[in-house]
């Protein structure tokens, strides 16, 4: 246990999926190319209007439903007020007065070990432009202006930063699961801020909190809270406490530490007031129900599912529930009577080390769960071994032919006693020496006889049988 | 140029004229107005004809307030700030009068994005009245109104956020009308208070401003804050029938014992109100004085100046010279900006900027901007409350005629400030509401208004149209008085 207690509150930032953009016309979606998803709303040409995105409306009351928070009567939006070359209206349209959830909370799984993270509130508000500085310019790109965003604001419950990961990949995760964002970091489509502070583990006040802004990603997270725990603590195991400020900071990826951007005192009053182009709305009974129904199982709650009704354990549960398509995946498996245990160690060992393997989705994989059924049928039924199986699997996906067209007469086991004893016969003739050794009691040698044969079976002999035949034969 | 809309449309429907005639006269004579009066930002002298067809505005000229977006037409808002600035998009209302084949011919001068009520703030300067060219036009659609009054075209458009329609359409002796709130698109508007703004028309009679918001009403879906008015046939509905129906005006305004040594203009003024209330009653109306806690009605002006303030200084924000506009000069992004905004602004609009961000600064926003809110509901819910039992509330529009452009000639009555600022009631609930033209005072127009409750437009111009067909003042062209 380090010495003292961290307490970290997490601002998370995730652009969401749409067509196009949450005040604007313009297409949302991720370019390349500088201004090229653009509306004269996005560049605040004088007499633009906002119109508001009924989707993003949808998706973040969804979101504020996932994470059981109480959403507002009214919808309405605020106005956030604040001069930087990247925020073209020079006000970002936000939620402050009534976001569209408040007092939420969600558990994580960190480490085995299930907590309940408490949101202070979710709201939807628009992305700004990005900026990027060269030499003696900076260029504006204003794809990203008017991109939906939500912000989630968690109270300080985190303790480590291990948790504070813990909660972002989770949360990721349910957005995917949601189908609500891409929730890429490598797309700058996740950026949070972290507030963090220290105090000693008996203590009933907070420390002093440092806000550390804009970390993009998760490994960042991870990196600033403990380094800016270490620094914290240093100072006040010197004595020196007082000199924690609160203060903005940012997290310096390269020189892997936190820096200084401004006091408290200076903090920028944002002038929030309601936006009078958008109109208040009602937020109806109805659709909330509507879109409470389209809410899919979560990972852990399906994760709990598979480990008591399917008997999976834990290990193999946390992959497959990993991402809603290997858990459809899974599910489509089971569904066609494949069964769980089976479905499972395709689909983690084989089928994700392709996939990861190949830099694909799941989506995009050949061989669909009714194609993997060929090949579970026949090890089932015991005409193909559980190596044969596999060679049929890349066969397969290899050709992209089904795997039927890999099973063939010649590749059928031999289950015949008969004949497996006849070969076993010979095996043993041939062996003397070392059946003498294995009588003699080294026993390890009973799997060599087991390779003899499926050596001169080419893999072909019935494990099983050929193991009877040969307790049989070598124990009398 | 001096005939009603549907007078040209019937000539140029009988070819005794044609759309060409019209804008040739048109700019002929906007040019004359420009040289006199200084009402024009642009004068657009490749203005083209289109085909007349059954559309009331077809081949006829109009004006535009230069804050409206006008697609490869300068658009100044009359500030510094946009003085080069060539929009690529038209507003949703110019859109409609262009797809009605309605002629624009220039662009007219306001107050600094409509922030003001003199006419005189304007980057192109001071627009005269044309009544009188030592006195204002009152703003801020001032070019329009001095257009409209001296027979430029028989209509321009406005933009009312207190009343920059309403105001400026008394003193040039025409008609001002700014329908309810959300009639009209505001998209393409360069904004001053959101929650305020209006579109809108200033024209020489009812029947001409009927048939004009007729044409710019309707649904957008670039604007949230429209409403579907497809049921609403403002021309179609003005038949002059109006017995039976209800007004009243307020006598803490229209009581001339309110008023500290009243100036003699302001006595005939209310005289000459009075007048026509007897008018409304000869038309077969009830005409009722109402009383209104005189407290509620002095805290107005400030109402209106913390709100319109808060407002504007969040929606001029856009104005950076980073994107459009002249580009500031410094030594970083921030730097230039700011350059951008000290040279361009009048004092008068930064000044207003301060007043907004003073109030809008968080430990400001609960005693001023909270408070002008929670007023400004008790004043519409006063309003809203008259309308359960009155067809429209009719009040004189200001203290008398057009001031003076040197207002130290000016005496104004003491109190009076509730008189000059009541139109913005209008504005605070979203009212329809339209000045017209109610008699002259030493030879200059003065006016009367009628405000209606939300979505009761058809009701309000008919009041106005039966009104203004008992009195002679309709289609007046001004006629400079003399200064001998």
């Amino acid at each position: 246990m380090s010495k003292y207690k961290a307490v970290i509150g997490l601002e998370m930032h995730c652009e969401f999926k749409s067509n196009s953009k949450v005040f604007s016309s313009a297409r949302n979606s991720y370019s390349e190319i500088p201004n090229e998803n653009i509306s004269a709303v996005d560049m605040a040409f004088p007499g633009i209007l906002p119109v508001v995105n009924k989707k993003c409306v949808r998706d973040a009351l969804m979101m504020s439903m996932v994470l059981h928070c109480k959403q507002p009567e009214f919808m309405y939006f605020d106005r956030k007020n604040y001069y930087y070359p990247d925020l073209p209206k020079g006000y970002q349209i936000t939620q402050m007065t009534e976001p569209v959830g408040i007092d939420g909370c969600i558990e994580i799984e960190c480490n085995g070990e299930r907590k309940k993270v408490f949101i202070h509130d979710i709201h939807l508000e628009e992305d700004t432009a990005s900026l990027d500085h060269y030499y003696d310019t900076s260029c504006i790109d204003y794809n990203r202006a008017g991109v939906p965003l939500v912000e989630l604001v968690t109270e300080p419950c985190l303790n480590s930063a291990e948790e504070a990961v813990t909660f972002l990949e989770t949360m990721r995760s349910i957005y995917k699961y949601c189908d609500v964002s891409e929730a890429d970091t490598k797309k700058g489509q996740i950026r949070c801020d972290v507030n963090i502070s220290i105090m000693d583990w008996d203590a009933t006040e907070y420390g002093t909190r440092v806000e550390i802004k804009n970390v993009n990603s998760f490994g960042g997270v991870r990196d600033a809270i403990n380094y800016e725990i270490k620094r914290q603590s240093e100072l006040k195991d010197a004595g020196r406490y007082s000199e924690v400020e609160q203060e903005t900071r940012r997290w310096d990826e390269e020189e892997g530490k936190t820096i200084r951007m401004r006091s408290k005192v200076d903090a920028i009053d944002y002038k929030y007031f309601v936006d009078p182009n958008l109109p208040k709305f009602k937020i109806a009974k109805e659709w909330l129900e509507e879109i409470k129904k389209d809410i899919p199982l979560l990972p852990l709650e399906r994760k709990e599912k598979y480990i008591r009704e399917l008997g999976l354990s834990d290990y193999d549960a946390g992959i497959i529930v990993k991402e809603r398509n290997y858990a459809e995946y899974f599910e489509e498996c089971l569904e066609l009577g494949i069964d769980a245990k089976t479905a499972s160690n395709w689909l983690s060992t084989q089928i994700l080390g392709q996939i990861n393997e190949k830099e694909i989705s799941l989506k995009e994989f050949y061989l669909t769960p009714t194609l993997l059924k060929q090949i579970v049928e026949e090890v089932n039924k015991g005409t193909i071994s559980s190596k044969q199986a596999k060679e049929v699997f890349y066969k397969s996906i290899d050709e992209k032919k089904e795997p039927k067209s890999f099973i063939t007469n010649d590749m059928t086991q031999i289950s015949d006693k008969r004949e497996l004893e006849n070969i076993i016969n010979t095996i043993l003739e041939e062996n003397r020496n070392q059946v003498k050794e294995y009588k003699n009691g080294k026993d390890n040698l009973f799997d060599y006889f087991v390779g003899q044969v499926m050596k001169n079976t080419r893999g072909k002999a019935n494990p099983i049988l050929t193991k009877d035949i040969l307790k049989e034969k070598l124990n009398n | 140029m001096d005939k009603t809309i549907k007078e040209l449309h019937e000539m140029l429907q009988n070819g005794e004229m044609t759309s060409k005639d019209l804008i040739q006269e048109s700019l002929k004579k906007s040019y004359e107005v420009q040289e006199k009066y200084n009402a024009f930002v642009t004068i657009l002298d490749d203005a083209k004809e289109t085909p007349v067809t059954n559309n009331l505005l077809s081949g006829i000229p109009f004006g535009i307030k230069d804050n409206y977006s006008t697609k490869d037409i300068l658009s100044t808002g009359s500030s510094n700030t946009l003085k080069n600035y060539v929009p690529f998009f038209n507003a949703t209302a110019v859109e409609k009068l262009l797809s009605a084949g309605a002629v624009p011919i220039n662009k007219t001068v306001l107050d600094e994005f409509g922030m003001g009520g003199t006419g005189t703030t304007g980057h192109t300067g001071i627009v005269k009245n044309p009544w009188d060219s030592t006195r204002i036009t009152a703003g801020s659609s001032a070019g329009s109104a001095c257009a409209v009054a001296a027979g430029v075209y028989p209509y321009a458009l406005g933009s009312d956020t207190g009343d920059s329609i309403r105001k400026p359409a008394a003193y040039c002796g025409i008609v001002g009308y700014k329908p309810t709130y959300g009639m009209i698109s505001r998209y393409g508007l360069f904004p001053f208070a959101s929650s305020l703004d209006h579109c809108g028309v200033l024209a020489r009679n009812v029947q001409d401003v009927a048939i004009v918001v007729d044409t710019m009403k309707g649904l957008d879906d670039k604007d949230m804050t429209t409403w579907d008015s497809s049921t609403i046939h403002l021309y179609e509905n003005l038949d002059g029938k109006v017995g039976g129906k209800k007004l009243c005006y307020i006598k803490e305004l229209c009581d001339i014992e309110n008023y500290e040594n009243p100036t003699e203009e302001l006595k005939r003024h209310l005289e000459n109100f009075k007048e026509k209330l007897a008018i409304c009653e000869k038309l077969g109306m009830e005409v009722v004085e109402v009383s209104i806690d005189k407290k509620l009605l002095s805290a107005l002006p400030s109402v209106y100046v913390a709100i319109s303030c808060a407002e504007a200084t969040s929606n001029l924000s856009n104005l950076t010279g980073i994107l459009f506009g002249s580009r500031g000069e410094g030594r970083n992004i921030m730097e230039m900006m700011m350059d951008h905004r000290t040279k361009g602004f009048s004092p008068l609009i930064k000044r207003r900027f301060v007043i907004g961000s003073y109030i809008l600064q968080k430990e400001n926003q609960e005693r001023y901007l909270k408070n002008a809110q929670r007023v400004r509901r008790l004043l519409v819910d006063t309003w809203k409350n008259l309308f359960k039992t009155f067809d429209a509330v009719i009040l004189p529009v200001g203290s008398g005629p057009a001031k003076h452009l040197d207002s130290g000639n000016d005496i104004l009555t003491k109190n009076a400030e509730i008189l000059e600022e009541h139109l913005q009631i209008g504005n605070f609930g979203g009212f329809p509401s339209i000045t017209i033209p109610d008699g002259f005072i030493n030879n200059l127009p003065v006016a009367l208004n009628i405000t209606g409750n939300c979505y009761d437009d058809e009701n309000v111009l008919n009041i106005a149209y039966a009104i203004e067909s008992a009195m002679p003042y309709k289609n007046q062209i001004a006629k400079e008085v003399s200064h001998e």
